[in-house]
C-alpha cells in the first residue's frame, strides 16, 4: 500500500503500464505528474507548450506506443488543434491526455471545465474521485485507448491532484506494451478532406459503441441506499456526497464521456428524487434532461468553486441563503530579494501601461507595485500590448510596455515576436522579458531557455536575446535589473522614448532557484557533456 | 458519519512547513492502518501567503477536506492565521498555536512547525515511536536532529 497524491497515482500507473514517453509543459495542479514518472524511471520531458507536448505523444502513439501528455486545464486550449484531429485519426499504441482542472482557481486564471472538451472533441473521459482511481483509471485509460485505438482525456481536479490517499497498486493489470513499430496507415492518419470525412464518421460509431460498453460494462459504480433520495455525480463530488449524505442512493460515473445514458436513466427511474451533484458546469445534468432523464441538478450559485461536503448538504436541503465569506488570508506575494521587485518598482515609477502575462511576477498587479493593467493567458502580453499600442493615442501608445516571463516566452511569446516584427506599432514597442532562469510559479521547473532537460541535464538552448536580434528587433539589450536598478529604469525610459521596437531581456536567476541551478551547472559541467 | 473520523487542519504561511506537517500527522496514520486523507493547495500559496491542509483518518474517510465546523485541531504555525481559519473549529475543538512552544528552546527556530506536532501528539492516540519513525520517514536526514528534539520540547511542555 502507498500514500500518494493524485498525480503521483497518475505517474505510478504509466510507469507501472511501461508508458514510453511522458510529455507536458508545467502547470498547476499537473506540474507533479512528469517529476514524479521521471522520478520512478520512466522518460519524461518538458515541451515548449502542450500543443507541441500532444504532438510529440500523438507521434509515439502513432508509433505503437504508450503515451501519456500531461497540462493544466488552460493547456488543453493550447493543445485543442491537435486533440479535435487526433480524435478522428485515433491512434495504434495508447494516448493518454491528462487535462487538470482548477474548479475554485486555486492557482489559474480562470476555472473552465474541460468535460466539454470530451463532448466537443469526440474523446473518452474518465474522472478520478481519489489517487486510488487515479491509479485505476490510468490504466483503464490505456486499456480503452488500445481497445477503441481514441485518445482519452484523464481529467482530475486540484482536489484529486492534490490530495494523499491510500493507494494499491496493481502493475500486471495490463498487457505489456506492443514494441514500437512503424505501419503505414494513410487513410487514417493523413486528414485531407477525403480521408477525415469516413474517419469522422468512423469516430461516432466508436463512440456509440463506447456508451453502450459504459452503460453494461463501465467503470461506474452504484452505492446502494435510500429509495427516496438518489444522486448521481463523478470525481470528487462522489466523496462529499457519500459524506454529506451517507443514506443516498449513489451512481458514480468513472467514464463520463460517452455517459451511459441508459444506466443513468434506471437509476433515475429507481428513486423518488434523483439529483445530479457535479463541480463546474451543468454538464451531466444538461445530457441527462436532454435525454428526457427526471433528475434536477444545482442551483446556480454552486457552479462557482469548489464544492465541498457543506455545500453538497446545502444542495440536497435546497439550500441557496448566500455562503459565508471566507476571511482573508495572506495574499502571496514577490519573495523579498526577487528581482521582479526591481523591475515593478521601476515601471510603476515610470507609469507604464503594463500588458503583463502568467507566472509569478503576475503578482507585480498587487500593492506596493500595483504595475500591471492585463493578464489574460500565456503569452498574452505581447499580443495584447502590441493591440493597445495600435489603438490609443500616441501619447499613452508610448508608455506600454509587454512583460512576459521566459519560460512564458518559450511557451508561447515566439510567436508575439513574430508578430511585433511584421506588425510595429507607429510608437514601436517594448517587450521586457523576465528571465529567471526557470519555471518559478510551477516549483522550478526546466524549460528550453535553460538549456537543461527536465532531469536537468545539459541539452540545446533557446538564447532569447539572439532570437530577438535575429528576427530584426533593431535594439536588444540585456541587463540584470537588481545591480543598479536606476540604470534598468534608465534603459526602459530610453527605449519607450523611442519609436523603435525594442526588446529588454531583464536577467536574473530567481532567489530560490538559484542554488539549484548552480548545483546543476557544476554536475554538468563535471560531466563534460 | 457512523464511525469517528479525526479532523486535523494544519495552517500557517507560505515557506513555515504547513505541509510538512500534515505530510507527518498523515503518515503516522497511514503507518497504523487507518484510513487517511490528506488535502492540501499548492500554487500561489506558496509565496509567503496562507497555506493550509487538511488531514483526515479514522476506519473509512471520504472528503479529503474537514468541513467547515469539524475540525477537532487547529494547529496553526503563525498566530495570525488562527483567525483566518476559526471557522473550520467545531465547537471545544483545540487550537494549538506558537504560544505553547518557548521558542528560545528550539535548536533550530525553523522546527517550530514540528514543536506544534509535539504538542498535537498528546491529544492522538499514536505512540511516540509511531511519531518519531514519521518524522524521520518524511524530513531528510541533516533534519532529524534538530526536529525529534523540537518534537519533544513540544510532547513535553
Amino acid at each position: 500500500m502507498l500514500f500518494l497524491s493524485g498525480d503521483e497515482a497518475v505517474a505510478t500507473a504509466a510507469f507501472d503500464a511501461g508508458v514510453k514517453l511522458g510529455t507536458g509543459y508545467p502547470g498547476t495542479p499537473s506540474t507533479e505528474i512528469l517529476e514524479c514518472f521521471e522520478s520512478l524511471g520512466g522518460q519524461a520531458q518538458w515541451s515548449p507548450n502542450e500543443k507541441v507536448a500532444l504532438e510529440v505523444g500523438i507521434g509515439v502513439a502513432y508509433a505503437g506506443a504508450r503515451a501519456i501528455v500531461t497540462m493544466k486545464h488552460v493547456g488543453l486550449n493550447v493543445a485543442a488543434d491537435p486533440l479535435f484531429t487526433v480524435a478522428y485519426t485515433g491512434v495504434s499504441g495508447a494516448l493518454v491526455i491528462v487535462s487538470a482542472d482548477d474548479p475554485g482557481m486555486a492557482s489559474s486564471q480562470n476555472e473552465q471545465d474541460n468535460r466539454r472538451y470530451a463532448v466537443a472533441a469526440a474523446v473518452p473521459m474518465l474522472e478520478p474521485s481519489d489517487s486510488q482511481e487515479a491509479y485505476d483509471f490510468t490504466l483503464r485509460a490505456i486499456e480503452i485507448s488500445e481497445r477503441w485505438r481514441v485518445p482519452v482525456l484523464l481529467r482530475i481536479t486540484t482536489r484529486v491532484c492534490h490530495s494523499k490517499t491510500v493507494v494499491r497498486r496493481d502493475g500486471d493489470a495490463l498487457p505489456q506494451p506492443r514494441a514500437a513499430e512503424f505501419v503505414r496507415d494513410v487513410r487514417s492518419r493523413v486528414m485531407i478532406p477525403a480521408f477525415a470525412r469516413p474517419a469522422h464518421h468512423n469516430l461516432r460509431e466508436k463512440l456509440r459503441q463506447m456508451a453502450a460498453w459504459n452503460t453494461s460494462d463501465g467503470p461506474n459504480q452504484i452505492v446502494e441506499g435510500s429509495a427516496s433520495l438518489g444522486i448521481i455525480t463523478s470525481g470528487i463530488s462522489y466523496q462529499h456526497v457519500r459524506e454529506a449524505v451517507p443514506q443516498a442512493s449513489v451512481l458514480k460515473l468513472g467514464l463520463t464521456y460517452p455517459l451511459p445514458l441508459e444506466l443513468m436513466r434506471n437509476f433515475a427511474s429507481r428513486v423518488e428524487r434523483c439529483l445530479v451533484i457535479e463541480e463546474g458546469d451543468p454538464y451531466m445534468v444538461e445530457a441527462a434532461l436532454a435525454a428526457g432523464i427526471a433528475v434536477e441538478g444545482k442551483p446556480d450559485m454552486f457552479r462557482f468553486g469548489e464544492l465541498n461536503v457543506a455545500r453538497v448538504r446545502s444542495i440536497v436541503a435546497g439550500d441557496t441563503t448566500p455562503e459565508p465569506k471566507p476571511v482573508a488570508g495572506k495574499p502571496p506575494a514577490l519573495c523579498p530579494g526577487c528581482a521582479h521587485r526591481s523591475v515593478f518598482a521601476s515601471l510603476k515609477n515610470l507609469d507604464c501601461i503594463v500588458a503583463g502575462d502568467i507566472g509569478c511576477y503576475s503578482l507585480g498587479v498587487l500593492p506596493p507595485f500595483d504595475a500591471m493593467d492585463s493578464v489574460v493567458c500565456m503569452g498574452a502580453s505581447i499580443g495584447v500590448g502590441l493591440g493597445l499600442r495600435h489603438a490609443l493615442p500616441p501619447e499613452q501608445a508610448k508608455r506600454v510596455v509587454s512583460v512576459i516571463g521566459d519560460s512564458t516566452f518559450v511557451h508561447s511569446g515566439i510567436t508575439g515576436l513574430v508578430e511585433m516584427i511584421y506588425n510595429p506599432p507607429p510608437t514601436g514597442h517594448v517587450l521586457l522579458i523576465l528571465d529567471n532562469g526557470t519555471t518559478a510559479m510551477t516549483g522550478m521547473q526546466e524549460h528550453a531557455g535553460t538549456g537543461r532537460t527536465l532531469d536537468h541535464a545539459k541539452t540545446g538552448k533557446v538564447v532569447f536575446e539572439d532570437l530577438a536580434r535575429l528576427l530584426g528587433v533593431p535594439n536588444v539589450h540585456v541587463i540584470d535589473p537588481t545591480v543598479d536598478t536606476p540604470k534598468f529604469e534608465k534603459l526602459v525610459k530610453e527605449c519607450l522614448d523611442k519609436t523603435e521596437l525594442s526588446v529588454i531581456v531583464a536577467r536574473r536567476n530567481c532567489l530560490l532557484a538559484a542554488r539549484y541551478i548552480r548545483e546543476y551547472e557544476r554536475c554538468n559541467e563535471q560531466q563534460g557533456n | 458519519m457512523s464511525s469517528k473520523v479525526t479532523n486535523i487542519v494544519i495552517a500557517g504561511l507560505g515557506g513555515q512547513g504547513v505541509l510538512t506537517c500534515s505530510d507527518i500527522v498523515a503518515d503516522v496514520a497511514f503507518h497504523t492502518a487507518l484510513d487517511v486523507k490528506k488535502s492540501e493547495l499548492h500554487g500561489m500559496s506558496q509565496r509567503g501567503g496562507s497555506v493550509s491542509s487538511d488531514v483526515r483518518y479514522g476506519a473509512q474517510v471520504f472528503s479529503p477536506m474537514v468541513p467547515p465546523g469539524e475540525a477537532d485541531f487547529l494547529v496553526a504555525t503563525a498566530a495570525d492565521q488562527v483567525p483566518v481559519n476559526a471557522a473550520v473549529l467545531r465547537e471545544g475543538g483545540t487550537i494549538i498555536d506558537p504560544s505553547h512552544i518557548d521558542e528560545s528552546k528550539l535548536r533550530n527556530k525553523k522546527s517550530l512547525n514540528v514543536a506544534l506536532l509535539g504538542v498535537l501528539s498528546r491529544h492522538l492516540q499514536f505512540s511516540e515511536q509511531e511519531w518519531l519513525a514519521a518524522i524521520r520517514r518524511i524530513l531528510p536526514e541533516p533534519l532529524h536532529e534538530a526536529n525529534v528534539q523540537a518534537f519533544h520540547i513540544g510532547r513535553g511542555a
